[in-house]
């Protein structure tokens, strides 16, 4: 199962950010800071899987966004990089060749996205054709709503 | 398409920096998005952290005005989380908005109540207070008609949700299992399943829901599209799996589903899936993995269930061809799965030759997982490192660190004693590299523990501890320096080795401390300060003052803990013994005496106080012997008298913490047996046992058990040997018992006040403590070997201990009376495997079998030995005694006191002369029925041994189902002491057969009669045990036995007993003459005749164990004078009374 998930800058600014087994705000804000740093400071033609305290991480870097998990010990990292993959293949359908601005600035609706995806820390779908029609019935009946209010 | 994302996202920060001028898409729609846009455009413009947190704290204290204000409307408030939850994520504090989000989520339309459910998950956690107000929005939304409110219920509970309310919810989620929508069902199943994860009790039943949508899927598989949600029912199986594997339940719960999950993949892998869940062209696979992952779980050390699946892997490894990232992924998984289930020999070629792909891959993250898969398999197939040798060497010195660390755990799985210093030098090099303290300890650890097993040599042993010492420093497990330091003071078989490691290590250490300015970590000095003041005597050259004043200087260095100035003083006090005297130390006494520290001031103190007494310091601290075992009264004996006043003066008697818990939970069962059975027998002192079940002196006070863990907890530096091997315990015990050391390990409150203590624990033991030490050791290790037989067991291990010392103590015996014997003709009666449980089964049969040969042997060497004793043996005429010659030997002169039909008691003594020990060695008395029931009757005799009064038990069982934990337990009283037999060793009273029990009954105190009671437990199959009372009567006769004493030694003894007591008794008519008297009391009471002097005659006996009393007779005309002497005061009294009786009675 996944622990959490980040996205975070080059520059070191948190993203997003998506908790799966309950953390305290403390502890979650130290994870985040020791992660990155590690993470910040491996180099472009490094292994993309750390062995980080008791987890597993996998990370990649899309242009200058790190997308980072956590994962337990028996799970596969290479699906978790291809799930990685998939997230931003999401967004970038979603928003329509995606930048880091779009999450900045629409941060939500990329929580959204991912609530469709992943699900308690698991893979709810995996069809990317399922995943947006959710996310536009969504919108649509959102839009309805607005319409109405 | 990731090439396009990736370009777009390269440009970004150019666009980032074009967004006013209104550039590109982004910029337009951040542009549209009003305020956080332009809350996050002003925080990109600022140029430090100080700024940016003024800029937020300001927009924080706006947005507090804006939602606590009552004009906000709720697309406002909308609009206020968004931006709240994105200081949060900025880090900041915003916990004023919390509440404002969960009415968001419950009073706003769709839009609004999405971004509200959104907050919530973003701001709480799962026992955040605030989440119970959510639960009604969350009820109410999921029993909503608009599909997207019960999706957005099902998401946030999956995100968040409070434990103690999953039952409010649970019916509802399960109501949309059967939901019209795909997306519903999915939701649910994966809300389901996350409830399992955090309170699996809650949703037990689940399972079966889940086990039926798996099989549901089979059908519906090929005919439909609808498969996901069943997919996640694979994860509620997958856990299910995982529990049943590690929690060693009935795994063959999900076994029958094997066959499914096995179609289920042949058919993903063969593509009849939809298209739509093709992931870069191979089929779904994040289910493939899944289900390989449950396959691996299933088929674990199961050959059949494996033989299922053996076809499908094989499937699935020909099939990953594609040079894809995600092929790589189910190929890893595969190749896991091969290797985790029943191996089959094809199969696990494929997968080695897979993983030879992964490790020569030229892509970074498959040679990770290509040397991870290597680590994992490595010990099933040692040969395929070899193939990889020279990939591994390269992966060693890799530019990446977590390659790097990877191929040391790969080479720490194949350490062996010759590469271990290699391996152990890569990993030292890679620990010298690292700076993050999880990946250091562990390391450690790893460094420490193939130092241990392999090391070479000494040197190289101390020089890679020191590493270890100064790398890992504070953070590393205390085990580490524990182990260290036993090893050191145990040492090994070999005696120069030993002193060579320790020198080495002491030479080594006073090295390191010279070094100026050097910094070591504390872990390390303590490590250091002991082994100094344990073995600096073994220096040539330095002289215990050198070593002294090295210490001394650390000890004024500021930087060091208080803990370890503790050790340091310890080492101090140590080596003061070996020097005369010295500056140093009286420097030390003098700093320390007033230091602020009431531990150091305690030790300066004492060590003070030992100065002045150099003879008793040096015996307290002898040098090179701290893994000798110290004797130390555990049982604090030496309080007894100040216990005893205590109670005196009317002091509560002390109860153990667990006796006291027992009285508390079963009032009316206040005496709790079974500890003082054990204590009974295992200590010499049971007079300080208060029969009330009440300790009233410290010793042996807790039940075995408890003195056991006492005794390994204390075991901290010296004692158990773990290390170098495998040798337990257990041999460690045996040769100390061997040796004759009586190994008593530092009891845990003692060693805490070590050196308090140390001038009472380490005088000598007094001698009286030996045997029950002994005792006890052998306990440990019965109950050590024994352990988890269940309760029963401890008493019965007991009983049979105790029976080995009693043999022994009667073979000697034999042996004296029959100098001429040749040994070889005795069967070893202290049987040399008396700890092997064949020994434990046979022990009845075995023992009746010797006990026979040793009378036959008695019998031909009387014949001619006690000749002048044999007139006065009479026949009995109501006993069955096939030679009654052998009872001169055994000082047993007959008495049958029995008046029952000899036909009875001989067809009763028949049968337990089978079962038991051969009866015809020694009387006993008929047969009696003591008590029954309907399910068992207990019947029990007396068998007068030499040295004891032995009470047989016999409990049939009369019902037809066997019993058990059936057990008799005899109540302790103040009059005699008891001690449990060999028992039946089986607890089992098997249908309609009967079982044995024995006691050896001692009287304490003389008197008359006593009254024996107790009580036969037993438990019928599944019912609760039953409690059957009983009690039996002895009498003084029953302890009396003949003193074979020559007529000089009656004229000596006479002389020195004090209690003396004179009687006249009218003789009846029928035996007038003395002989006639004489013999009659020898029958009756066992009595042995000494000598006859005309009208005179002498009588001794003993009552048992070991007090005598002399019995002199005379006759005048029809007037028998009966005057007896004793050393036990009320011996005699109760002895006249019986003779009168005897002589005026018949």
């Amino acid at each position: 199962m996944m622990r959490f998930m980040l996205l975070f800058s080059r520059q070191g600014k948190l993203r997003l950010q998506k908790w799966y087994l309950a953390t305290s705000d403390k502890e979650r804000k130290k994870m985040v800071r020791e992660l990155m740093q590690v993470v910040l400071a491996r180099k472009p033609k490094m292994c993309s899987f750390l062995e980080w305290r008791d987890l597993k991480v996998v990370y990649k870097r899309y242009a200058s966004l790190y997308f980072c998990c956590a994962i337990e010990g028996q799970d596969n990292e290479l699906i978790t990089l291809e799930l990685i993959h998939r997230y931003v293949e999401l967004l970038d359908k979603y928003f329509g060749s995606v930048c880091e601005l779009d999450i900045i600035f629409n941060f939500e609706k990329a929580y959204f996205i991912l609530d469709e995806f992943l699900m308690g820390g698991d893979v709810q779908d995996t069809s990317k054709k399922s995943v947006l029609k959710a996310i536009e019935q969504a919108d649509l009946l959102q839009e309805v709503g607005v319409g109405r209010g | 398409m990731s090439d396009i994302v990736e370009k777009t996202l390269t440009a970004l920060p150019g666009l980032f920096l074009q967004s006013q001028l209104g550039g590109g898409p982004a910029a337009a729609k951040a542009s549209f998005s009003s305020r956080l846009g332009s809350l996050v455009r002003s925080i990109t413009l600022l140029t430090s952290k100080h700024e940016e947190e003024k800029l937020i704290q300001q927009e924080l204290s706006n947005l507090k005005v804006t939602v606590s204000a009552p004009t906000t409307t709720l697309k406002m408030m909308k609009e206020c989380m968004v931006r709240l939850a994105y200081c949060e994520m900025l880090g900041y504090d915003a916990s004023f908005g919390y509440i404002h989000a969960i009415k968001l989520a419950q009073q706003g339309n769709l839009f609004e109540k999405r971004v509200g459910y959104l907050a919530v998950s973003l701001f709480l956690h799962e026992n955040h207070e605030l989440l119970l107000l959510l639960v009604n929005t969350v009820i109410k939304d999921l029993q909503s008609t608009n599909l997207v409110e019960v999706c957005m219920a099902l998401t946030v509970i999956s995100q968040i949700f409070p434990r103690e309310m999953i039952p409010a919810v649970l019916p509802l989620i399960e109501d949309k299992l059967q939901h019209s929508k795909e997306i519903i069902r999915r939701k649910a199943v994966l809300a389901l399943y996350k409830f399992h994860l955090i309170a699996p009790n809650q949703v037990q039943h689940i399972h079966i829901k889940f086990r039926k949508a798996l099989c549901d899927r089979d059908s519906l598989l090929t005919r439909s599209v609808d498969w996901t949600p069943t997919a996640q029912g694979f994860q509620g199986c997958d856990v299910e799996a995982d529990r049943q594997a590690f929690g060693q339940e009935n795994a063959s719960g999900y076994k029958d589903l094997t066959g499914s999950f096995v179609t289920i993949l042949k058919q993903v892998v063969g593509g009849k899936l939809p298209v739509d869940f093709n992931y870069h062209s191979v089929p779904a696979p994040w289910l493939q993995i899944q289900l390989l992952r449950i396959l691996g779980l299933l088929g674990k050390d199961d050959r059949r269930t494996s033989e299922l699946m053996y076809d499908v892997l094989d499937e699935s490894l020909r099939r990953a061809e594609l040079n894809h990232n995600v092929t790589y992924a189910i190929l890893f998984e595969c190749v896991h799965t091969v290797y985790s289930i029943y191996p089959k020999s094809e199969l696990l070629e494929k997968a080695a030759k897979c993983i030879g792909k992964f490790v020569l891959s030229p892509k970074i993250n498959l040679k990770y997982l290509g040397l991870k898969a290597l680590t994992y398999v490595i010990q099933q197939d040692p040969s395929l490192a070899l193939q990889h040798q020279m990939t591994i060497i390269e992966c060693l010195d890799h530019s990446d660190p977590i390659i790097k660390r990877e191929t040391l755990e790969l080479l720490n799985r194949i350490t062996n004693a010759q590469n271990v210093t290699v391996i152990v030098q890569k990993m030292l090099e890679y620990l010298h590299q690292s700076k993050e303290e999880y990946i250091i300890v562990n390391l450690v650890g790893k460094i420490a523990e193939l130092a241990e097993k392999y090391a070479p040599d000494n040197a190289w042993f101390i020089q890679t501890m020191n590493a270890v010492f100064s790398v890992g420093g504070d953070a590393m497990h205390p085990d580490i320096p524990n182990n260290f330091l036993r090893l050191l003071a145990e040492g090994f078989d070999d005696e120069a080795e030993d002193h060579q490691l320790r020198l080495y290590a002491v030479q080594s250490y006073l090295t390191l401390l010279d070094v100026e300015n050097a910094f070591y970590p504390q872990r390390f000095l303590q490590v250091m300060s002991w082994v100094l003041g344990e073995y600096s005597y073994l220096l040539d050259k330095e002289t215990p003052d050198e070593v002294i004043s090295k210490l001394y200087k650390l000890l004024m260095n500021n930087s060091i803990s208080a803990e370890t100035k503790a050790w340091l003083i310890a080492a101090v006090t140590k080596l003061t013994p070996q020097v005369h005297s010295s500056h140093t130390v009286e420097k030390l006494i003098q700093e320390f005496t007033t230091s602020l520290d009431t531990c150091l001031r305690q030790q300066a103190f004492e060590l003070k106080h030992l100065q002045e007494n150099v003879d008793l310091m040096k015996s307290v601290l002898p040098v090179g012997k701290s893994c000798d075992d110290m004797m130390v009264d555990a049982s604090l004996s030496f309080l007894d008298g100040f216990v005893a006043e205590g109670l005196c003066q009317g002091a509560a008697p002390y109860k153990p913490h667990h006796q006291r818990q027992e009285e508390k939970l079963s009032q009316e069962k206040v005496l709790n047996f079974e500890p003082y059975g054990l204590s009974f027998s295992s200590s010499g002192f049971t007079g300080r046992q208060s029969p009330a079940g009440i300790s009233l002196g410290s010793d042996a006070s807790g039940n075995s058990a408890e003195t056991g863990l006492k005794e390994t907890n204390s075991l901290k530096l010296e004692g158990i040997k773990k290390l170098w091997g495998k040798e337990g315990y257990l041999p460690k015990k045996e040769s100390t018992t061997r040796d004759g050391v009586d190994a008593l390990p530092l009891p845990q409150e003692t060693a805490a006040l070590e050196n308090v203590d140390q001038p009472v624990t380490k005088k000598d033991p007094p001698p009286a403590l030996t045997p029950s030490r002994e005792e006890k050791e052998k306990q440990l290790l019965a109950s050590s070997l024994f352990v988890g037989l269940g309760s029963e067991s401890t008493i019965n291990l007991l009983g049979k201990a105790d029976t080995v010392c009693h043999k022994f103590r009667r073979k000697s015996k034999t042996k004296e009376t029959k100098s001429g014997e040749p040994t070889s003709a005795h069967p070893n009666s202290l049987s040399n495997a008396s700890y092997e449980e064949d020994y434990y089964l046979d022990t009845l049969q075995d023992i009746g079998d010797k006990e026979l040969k040793k009378i036959s042997l008695d019998s031909e060497l009387l014949d001619s030995e006690s000749f002048t004793e044999l007139h006065m043996v009479e026949k009995p005429s109501d006993c069955n005694l096939p030679r009654p010659s052998l009872f001169a030997d055994n000082n047993l002169e007959i008495f049958h006191p029995s008046q029952s039909p000899g036909a009875s008691v001989a067809n009763e003594v028949s049968l337990a002369a089978a079962l038991l020990e051969d009866p015809t060695e020694h009387m006993h008395s008929p047969v009696i029925e003591v008590c029954s029931n309907e399910t068992i009757s207990a019947s029990s005799y007396k068998i007068w041994k030499d040295d004891c009064l032995l009470m047989v038990w016999s409990v049939t069982n009369k019902s037809g189902s066997e019993l058990k934990s059936a057990n008799v337990e005899i109540a302790p009283t103040e009059k005699f002491k008891i001690t449990e037999q060999l028992e039946s060793c089986l607890p089992v009273i098997e249908a309609e057969s009967t079982n044995i029990f024995q006691h050896s009954v001692q009287m304490e105190n003389p008197s008359t009669e006593g009254t024996l009671s107790g009580f036969i437990n037993y438990q019928k199959m599944d019912s609760h045990s039953v409690q059957l009372e009983f009690s039996v009567t002895l009498s003084l006769l029953d302890f009396i036995r003949p003193l074979k004493i020559s007529t000089e030694d009656f004229g000596k003894l006479w002389l020195s007993f004090a209690n003396d007591v004179k009687q006249n008794v009218k003789m009846s008519a029928s035996q007038a003459a003395l002989p006639s008297v004489l013999k009659t009391l020898q029958h009756k009471l066992r009595l042995h005749v000494v000598d006859m002097i005309g009208t005179e005659g002498l009588l001794a006996c003993q009552l048992l164990p070991s007090r005598p009393c002399l019995l002199h007779f005379r006759v005048h005309a029809d007037v028998l004078v009966l005057w007896l002497r004793s050393s036990c005061s009320a011996l005699p009294d109760y002895l006249l009374s019986q003779c009168q009786r005897v002589v005026e009675g018949s």
